[in-house]
């Protein structure tokens, strides 16, 4: 079995016990979804707001546990700046890494740099805290469709 | 003679190691383990006697028949039934629960009528009846909680009054809560109301004598007490089951059809449509003997005395750190311990407890309205049986101080 120390980096622990990009926006502007997990409970409530296709924004609200709050809060952190396009790809690239996406064909040859959510890798070996990974995209990707 | 070390024994899959240390099964309360007894039955039944019941004439498929209604008649026996005829094969309690809202509501239900819930519900006793809600125009009322995990019965006349139904669980999944079963159901009978009891959580650890409990119809699940998954129980008066109409129609249900028409079976083949479950009938009714052979109310006393050593011990250890759900004498809970410890959330408590092969379930528990009350998303949630033992406990306790080191609290 793989060790705890697999899962609760350092760096997980980080955002978890200091979220980046918590709170809301006002929408409009910014538009909002949210995604939740039946399994554990987990909630969570995205505020996006696009600007010239660029993710200007971005904030996030709700309860989990620490994979998927960490997830969250990196996620916020990776994306604002992006273009939505970017966005997009580093969507299919985080789930590509949760295995649970095969790679896009028309995606770019060189893969969007993950940064600290490199350190999310470990959750791969802890199949049931997949879905608490991928939350977040999951709702980041419903809110930019509405975007 | 309650011998824990022989119950254990009796248990393969307690036996199991992981990672080289054995597995603290405490999940009970979402399904049981099974003895070798009950593994054995289905095994040889299976390998020796196996054929279609209720249909062909050979010897084997009488044999077959015999043994299955002989499984339904140790489980009327388990519980006290009048005859085995008031016992109702099903998948398990949610179809049983189902059966009796979707049956009921439309043979005898009008728009307006009420029924009658608690706020203590698992969605299988909530949801039912919502579906209702939309297909009948049926209302529902609730029977709310007190601070401390009770049922609040202050204004139970006025909920109960003019109510053609009330089911309501006799023991809560989340906070273990035994609910005064007897006295719900009478004052539900003096309103003029019928009677459901969701009795999934304590049939398998307590006794049960559905002539004492006096309701109408009650509803349990096999996996829960010792037996496989996929049989089911829903017990009723005989004379009430005929008043309830099947939800599925097919072979074994039927007494006679013609083109235009068909006429039931009498009762129970008539809510049993199509090849039920045979092996795991089989299994259930080897679940029975052998809870019987230890008998319920030493099973009761055992995890009373257990129920207490965790309650002392978690407090003890970790004091304001923890917070138990539900009442705490333990002569008013049954053996499920949900809890909230520091402000770490249940799902990472879980994932360390897994590191210590401790299997607990953290989650909502199927029951998101209860869970609204007690104003938490989901709980981590350690349940007893026959099998636990203090050093599960203790196992239990010394794991959840191992979160002190990964989330450096």
């Amino acid at each position: 079995m793989p060790g705890l120390e697999d899962l609760y980096r350092e760096i997980i622990l980080d955002h978890y016990r200091n979220p980046r990009n918590r709170g809301a926006l006002e929408t409009p502007p910014a538009v909002s979804a949210d995604g939740h997990n039946p399994l554990c409970g987990d909630e969570i409530t995205l505020f996006v707001l696009v600007e010239d296709d660029i993710v200007a924004d971005i904030k996030s609200s709700g309860q989990g546990c620490s994979i998927s709050q960490s997830s969250a809060s990196m996620m916020t952190q990776a994306v604002r700046g992006k273009s939505v396009a970017e966005a997009e790809a580093l969507i299919h690239h985080f789930k590509h890494m949760m295995s649970i996406e095969d790679h896009h064909h028309d995606e770019p040859a060189e893969a969007p740099a993950l940064g600290d959510l490199e350190a999310l890798q470990g959750v791969v070996k802890f199949p049931v805290r997949i879905k608490c990974a991928v939350l977040a995209w999951n709702t980041l990707s419903q809110a930019l469709e509405s975007a | 003679m309650f011998d824990l070390s022989k119950i254990k024994a009796d248990f393969p899959h307690l036996r199991r190691e992981i990672d080289h240390s054995p597995v603290i099964y405490l999940d009970s309360a979402n399904t049981s383990q099974k003895p070798a007894a009950v593994i054995e039955a289905m095994r040889s039944f299976t390998e020796q006697s196996y054929a279609p019941i209720n249909r062909s004439a050979y010897r084997m498929a009488a044999a077959a028949t015999d043994a299955f209604e002989n499984a339904r008649s140790l489980v009327a026996s388990f519980i006290n039934a009048g005859s085995p005829d008031e016992v109702v094969f099903t998948k398990n309690a949610t179809e049983s629960l189902n059966l009796f809202a979707q049956g009921w509501s439309r043979q005898h239900l009008k728009a307006g009528d009420v029924v009658v819930l608690t706020h203590m519900e698992h969605h299988a006793n909530i949801v039912p009846w919502q579906m209702m809600v939309a297909e009948r125009g049926i209302t529902l009322r609730w029977i709310p909680l007190t601070d401390d995990g009770h049922l609040d019965l202050s204004d139970l006349d006025n909920i109960l009054d003019g109510a053609s139904v009330v089911s309501f669980t006799s023991m809560s999944n989340v906070l273990g809560t035994m609910n005064p079963v007897r006295e719900i159901v009478q004052r539900s009978h003096d309103a003029g109301a019928i009677v459901m009891v969701d009795a999934c959580q304590s049939v398998p650890h307590s006794v049960t004598d559905v002539q004492a409990m006096d309701a109408d119809f009650i509803a349990f699940s096999g996996h829960k007490m010792l037996g496989p998954s996929g049989i089911g129980v829903l017990w009723g008066r005989p004379e009430l089951l005929d008043q309830l109409p099947p939800l599925q129609g097919g072979g074994n249900m039927i007494d006679d059809v013609r083109l235009d028409t068909f006429t039931c079976a009498p009762v129970p083949a008539k809510f049993e449509a199509g090849t039920p479950p045979i092996i795991e009938a089989i299994g259930l009714g080897a679940a029975v003997e052998y809870l019987s052979s230890i008998g319920m109310a030493e099973i009761r006393r055992h995890e009373m005395e257990l129920t207490q050593y965790a309650l002392d011990t978690l407090s003890e250890r970790f004091g304001s750190d923890i917070v138990i759900h539900g009442p705490r004498n333990v002569e008013e809970r049954g053996g499920v311990l949900s809890f909230a410890f520091r402000d770490l959330h249940p799902h990472d408590v879980s994932q360390i407890l897994d590191e210590r092969n401790v299997c607990v379930r953290a989650g909502h528990h199927c029951a998101k309205p209860l869970m609204r009350l007690i104003g938490a998303n989901a709980t981590v949630r350690a349940s007893l049986y026959l099998y636990n033992d203090t050093h599960d406990v203790d196992i239990l306790a010394d794991a959840l101080t191992s979160a002190d080191d990964i989330f450096g609290l």
